[in-house]
């Protein structure tokens, strides 16, 4: 797309000073930091003019080998790990892994457990989509949506730290349970949480969702057809705003999804618009899913009972009698002892769908963990999408897209 | 219960001319700038530390002032980063506390590897390292930011043991040696 220019009254110049109107290509590091590209992403773009003509992701700024550090450790000592994976979101990780690990073992969580991790997952989608939401404001010039949405993402972190003891590394789940129960009340404020956020996020979405200056910005931007966003491997929100209704909580329930009801927000034109509608849209169906099952909160215990090689012994027996005592050693020395096999467990995290691949030789340690990470895949159709679009189209793909470079590079 | 298509409807003319994004912006502004105050005026205001909080981890003691840590090295076994270092000690025959055997001869936790995980607190045997509420440190130096077993004491205080497990089972051997006499 070269620009072209005219002379109207020069004709015989026009030719000769052609070639000095030849533009030049343009390369420009965008990242690794650069607000818009929310963490260490470095897009290395081709630029004609404003047009970018190539867009190059380069990845690897936050590697840190997380796939091989789990092979040097047991299996619950990698959890704190997989809260450094999408770290807006830990505690939906923590809960994926388990849950994949668990599954290696055939190891069924209790009702309770199952109700805990199930609203511990999609407050910590809202929380994720919250970030997402105020960060996307940002990008496309309008800072106090990120206000606000801070505001509610701080009464969440409030919840997290009462339940996990921390409001960011929240290492919540261990293989067959959950670190602690909810603490006492808890319940009762998460739900005073949800009646008050409703209106709330209805007035912070009320800021963007009809402004005209944000739909110039986000409308007919950035679009993924149905096809490329299944061929590009899209999950979450993104593959959601293509129109393509695919969900694993309802597709593939875990974790007792199947016993609640909500509905998939999908999008119709998959441009920045859709997934932004998406993402609001789904932090209201995360409310209804957290009401329902707060409304009938399982009582009972929250770790696997009927597994002594896996799950640690209570810890007033560990501090009375001798052989829970030895069980805790065993167990935290030799790891929670797991069959040969493997097994490939896929979340629907709040970035898409979060899966690990844990090949283990028996014992408490694996032998190979592979994670998918959906900002990764999603991160991948970065070069089709910004071929041809301007630059300041790029920051608004960016932040519709919203991973996270945790993840991305872990 | 179902998928759902999100609404999407183009502008009216009314919203094409932005006053009602004003409007409401305007409005959503008012309300915050009269509504309470959401943030705190750290480090003059302190936030409050709920129960449970994994703050700096500490070393801490029974009510009768016993070290409970029994340097089993459990913890330093768990920590994912390998922030603890223990040296095992004996404890010595004349002391009060010679029936538990062992205490550490050094325990350092290094605060810049720490992840404040919790993780040697869950498995410790003796409940005798906690994360408290302390959650900020400073320091100029990386040797400063490792807290030796004093400083770990010092941070940790005393708390509670419902089961003064080691006492009890100095009494029921004293007991019965008592009763062997007879
Ligand atoms: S703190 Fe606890 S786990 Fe660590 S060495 Fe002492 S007794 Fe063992
Ligand atoms: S809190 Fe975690 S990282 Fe820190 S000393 Fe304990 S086990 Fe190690």
């Amino acid at each position: 797309m070269a620009t072209e220019f005219a002379f109207p009254d020069a004709g015989a110049k026009t030719a000769a000073a052609a070639p000095e109107f030849q533009t030049e290509k343009m390369s420009l590091s965008m990242g690794p930091s650069h607000p818009s590209t929310h963490g260490v992403l470095r897009l290395q773009l081709e630029l004609d003019g404003e047009v970018v003509t190539k867009c190059e992701p380069i990845i690897g700024y936050l590697h840190r080998g997380d796939e091989k550090i789990a092979e040097n450790m047991t299996y619950n000592q990698f959890v704190p790990y997989t809260d450094r994976l999408d770290y807006l979101a830990p505690l939906a990780n923590n809960v994926a892994y388990a849950i994949a690990v668990e599954r290696l073992a055939k190891l069924e969580v209790p009702e309770r457990c199952q109700a805990i991790r199930v609203v511990s997952c999609e407050l910590a989608r809202i929380s994720s989509h919250l970030l997402g939401l105020g960060a996307y404001g940002i990008d496309v010039g309008a800072w106090s949506v990120f206000l606000y949405s801070f505001t509610e993402r701080e009464k969440l972190y409030k919840l997290f730290e009462e339940l996990t003891g921390a409001r960011f590394t929240t290492s919540y789940t261990r293989i067959g349970g959950v670190a602690r129960d909810v603490p006492e009340g808890w319940t009762d404020r998460v739900n005073a949480f949800c009646d008050q956020f409703l209106p709330i996020l209805d007035e912070i979405l009320a800021l963007l969702t009809r402004n005209k200056i944000f739909m110039d910005r986000t409308v007919g931007v950035g679009v993924i057809s149905r096809e490329d966003a299944i061929a590009y491997g899209l999950t979450g929100p993104n593959l959601r705003g293509s129109g393509v209704g695919l969900d694993l909580r309802k597709d593939r329930p875990y974790s007792g999804y199947e016993r609640y009801q909500f509905d998939v927000p999908v999008g119709t034109t998959g441009d920045c618009y859709d997934r932004y509608l998406v993402r609001g849209e789904e932090m209201k169906q995360s409310v209804r899913i957290v009401k329902q099952v707060l409304a009938n909160f399982p009582k009972g215990p929250w770790q696997a009972t009927d597994a002594r090689r896996i799950v640690s012994p209570s810890k007033d027996k560990v501090l009375t009698s001798m052989e829970e005592l030895i069980q805790n050693f065993m167990l935290v020395t030799e790891g929670p002892q797991m069959p040969a096999g493997e097994v490939y467990f896929e979340a629907e995290n709040p970035k898409g769908a979060l899966g690990f691949y844990v090949v283990s030789r028996g014992g408490g340690v694996p032998w190979r963990l592979k994670i998918r990470a959906p900002s990764f895949c999603n991160l991948s159709i970065l070069p089709k999408l910004c071929a041809g679009t301007m630059v300041s189209d790029v920051v608004s793909i960016l932040g519709s897209l919203d991973f996270v470079m945790g993840e991305c590079d872990r | 219960m179902a998928v759902i298509p999100v609404e999407r409807k183009p502008l009216t003319l009314a919203e094409r001319t932005y006053i009602p994004q004003i409007v409401h912006g305007l409005k959503t502004t008012f309300r915050h700038l009269v509504a309470p105050n959401v943030t705190l005026e750290y480090p003059e205001q302190r936030p409050e530390i709920p129960g449970g909080y994994r703050g700096v981890p500490t070393l801490v003691r029974d009510p009768n002032g016993r070290e409970k840590c029994v340097s089993c090295q459990l913890c330093e076994f768990v920590c994912p980063p390998k922030a603890i270092r223990i040296t095992p000690g004996e404890i010595a025959a004349d002391s009060a506390q010679a029936h538990v055997e062992r205490a550490p001869q050094a325990f350092d936790i290094d605060m810049l590897r720490c992840i404040y995980c919790g993780l040697c607190q869950e498995v410790c045997p003796e409940e005798a390292i906690w994360l408290q509420t302390q959650y900020s440190m400073t320091g100029y130096t990386r040797e400063e930011m490792v807290n030796h077993k004093d400083r770990l004491y010092e941070l940790g205080g005393t708390l509670p043991d419902a089961h003064l497990k080691w006492d009890k089972k100095k009494a029921a051997e004293d007991a019965a040696a008592h009763g062997g006499h007879h």
